[in-house]
């Protein structure tokens, strides 16, 4: 091999964080469409469930809400698009660092000049962009074949940017903090996934959220998904649906307080506890 | 004391690591010289993960004192990091990447990489390089682990049991490479369980067992000077016709040993010894006896050679 020795000159400088950062989001991106059936899975799982529960509880035309009320589609919707961003960020995120950590990927990372911040940014982005292609695709199906009625004032689109942004970050976070719970990669999905099953269940995505039991509501008022959900209704559902709902209203400030508040805590607790190596191995 | 030298590219005092109750790294003491081969040798579980982890900057220590390039491990940051290269022991990580996007990828992690289309073709991938990970054969994926640890243009390569599952002609060449990345400056600190490895590559050489150096050396010196000397093994028949005696001796100058023997044997100076063998013991015989484990046909041969004297 030629040219061993280092070229003569000044010392070039580090690439930047956020250069490499840029150049993590293109290789997961790259590995995360590789995977081809789990990408088609993720990507239909919000679809199908919706096409389930409008079929299920849409058939014979039923309207729900304050008259002249509204599909069960457009019911069901807001829930799912918050299921399909917690998993995409938290269950995603916390899984695949668990399987990196298992496999010394992110030992062998650690070994390099690539600051940590540059992996983050990496997984980041990549939430980022499959969140958006996740519930650009749910909302054109829901629009075209379902016809649930997309909103058209600016001001329920910039409700949905501030709800999708913190929803997703926070779910990355979170993510990165509860990559460290599962003691192996093996493990992972089998301590991830029933976390974000049962927050599911008890946060109103599969059932009206009014109608749990109060214990259950309180519970699930604690954790992100229940308002992930509650600020995607008020995005989705026609006004005068608020009503419906537990506080009477669409509680934006409660739903940013909560979001902002799990964000932090997986921030803090998510750099604290960050391990690139195994938990036997240091 | 313990200043920083500049012709050293590892300096370690004393280091010390236990794991519950085992003591894995028990006051260990290297030093390894700027543009030189360096290989440990030891059994498995002597410590030699454990240490060459704690100078990569992987693991922390209870005591003694490192410097890696001048710099404590503990204390790392990007620009030491970008100095050194890694290659780990084991690993099956980044499965579904081709061996081309993996080595273009990592290069840029780096100030000044070498060529990623150079590397892979001097680690011989370039048949494979639209091959994911996940399809290499062990041989192969070990020789990807070498090129991202290379890529950076490292000062110091740190190679952990580098060619385990390689084909022999694969060492071959990868010795070669390791050769080339010395003359080229390169420092190199490697384990390994293949003593003709370290044989071929080291130029010196550190057998660690229970977590200490128990020796320290060039391949040839290894063991101490007496340790290379020649073994002679001849055959004698009793004089009363009774059973062949297997015998054994040790000398620096086996021509005039047989020749001795020849004439003692009142075989003059030209006659035939029988059973005559002269061998040079290699640096795994000079191992075994020094980790504690003998073959059994060796230790037979120690005894005749006490019965001899």
């Amino acid at each position: 091999m030629s040219a061993t020795t280092a070229p003569v000159g000044p010392a070039p400088s580090l690439p930047s964080a956020v250069s490499l950062g840029l150049a993590r989001v293109g290789l997961e991106l790259r590995v995360y469409f590789r995977e081809r059936r789990a990408v088609v899975f993720t990507f239909a799982y919000p679809v199908i469930m919706l096409a389930i529960f409008a079929t299920v509880f849409g058939k014979s035309g039923v309207k729900v809400g304050p008259a002249p009320g509204f599909s069960y589609s457009q019911w069901f919707l807001p829930g799912i698009v918050a299921t399909g961003l917690i998993l995409l960020s938290f269950q995603n995120i916390a899984n695949t660092i668990a399987m990196e950590r298992d496999e010394g990927g992110l030992k062998r990372l650690r070994g390099t000049p690539m600051p940590a911040s540059s992996y983050f940014l990496g997984k980041i982005g990549l939430v980022l962009v499959t969140c958006l292609a996740q519930t650009a695709l749910l909302l054109a199906v829901a629009a075209t074949l379902f016809d649930v009625p997309m909103p058209t004032s600016a001001s329920a689109w910039v409700t949905f940017a501030w709800v999708f942004v913190l929803s997703t970050a926070t779910g990355c976070v979170c993510g990165i903090g509860f990559s460290s719970v599962p003691r192996s990669g093996r493990a992972a999905s089998a301590v991830v996934n029933p976390v974000v099953l049962i927050l599911q269940f008890i946060s109103g995505v599969f059932f009206a959220f009014d109608q749990l039991p109060t214990w259950m509501q309180q519970v699930a008022s604690v954790f992100p998904l229940k308002w992930m959900a509650q600020g995607m209704r008020s995005v989705f559902l026609p006004a005068g649906a608020e009503t419906m709902e537990v506080g009477g209203s669409w509680q934006h400030g409660a739903t940013a307080a909560v979001l902002v508040a799990w964000l932090v805590l997986g921030l803090v607790i998510g750099l604290r506890t960050f391990r690139w190596t195994r938990r036997d191995d240091s | 004391m313990n200043t920083p030298s500049l012709d050293l590219a590892v300096e370690v005092y004393g280091l010390r690591k236990h794991y519950g109750d085992k003591q894995a790294v028990d006051g260990l003491d290297l030093s390894v010289h700027r543009g030189e081969i360096f290989a440990v040798l030891g059994p498995n579980g002597a410590g030699k993960t454990t240490t060459i982890e704690i100078l990569e900057g992987f693991r922390s220590r209870d005591g003694g004192s490192v410097r890696v390039l001048g710099v404590d491990p503990a204390d790392a940051n990007r620009v030491w990091r970008s100095q050194i290269g890694i290659v780990l022991q084991t690993a099956n990580d980044q499965a579904d990447q081709t061996v081309g996007e993996l080595v273009h990828h990592f290069a840029r992690y780096y100030p000044h990489p070498r060529d990623p289309d150079e590397v892979i073709d001097a680690v011989g991938l370039t048949e494979k390089v639209r091959n994911r990970t996940r399809q290499l054969s062990g041989g192969q994926r070990r020789r990807l682990d070498v090129a991202l640890g290379i890529i950076g243009r490292p000062e110091l390569l740190f190679l952990d049991e580098p060619t385990t599952g390689f084909d022999p002609q694969a060492r071959r060449s990868f010795w070669d490479l390791l050769a080339g990345l010395r003359d080229g400056g390169t420092t190199v600190l490697l384990t390994t369980h293949y003593l003709d490895e370290a044989e071929h590559l080291a130029d010196r050489v550190a057998v660690v067992r229970d977590g200490r150096v128990l020796a320290l050396d060039t391949p040839a010196d290894l063991g101490g000077r007496t340790a290379r000397h020649a073994i002679v093994r001849w055959t004698e028949q009793g004089n009363d016709g009774g059973p062949v005696r297997h015998c054994e001796g040790r000398t620096e100058t086996p021509k005039a040993f047989v020749r001795e023997l020849s004439v003692r044997a009142g075989l003059g100076v030209d006659g035939e010894v029988p059973g005559l063998q002269v061998l040079r013991p290699s640096l795994e015989d000079v191992y075994l006896a020094m980790i504690g484990e003998p073959p059994a046909a060796g230790q037979a041969a120690s005894e005749l050679t006490e019965n001899l004297q």
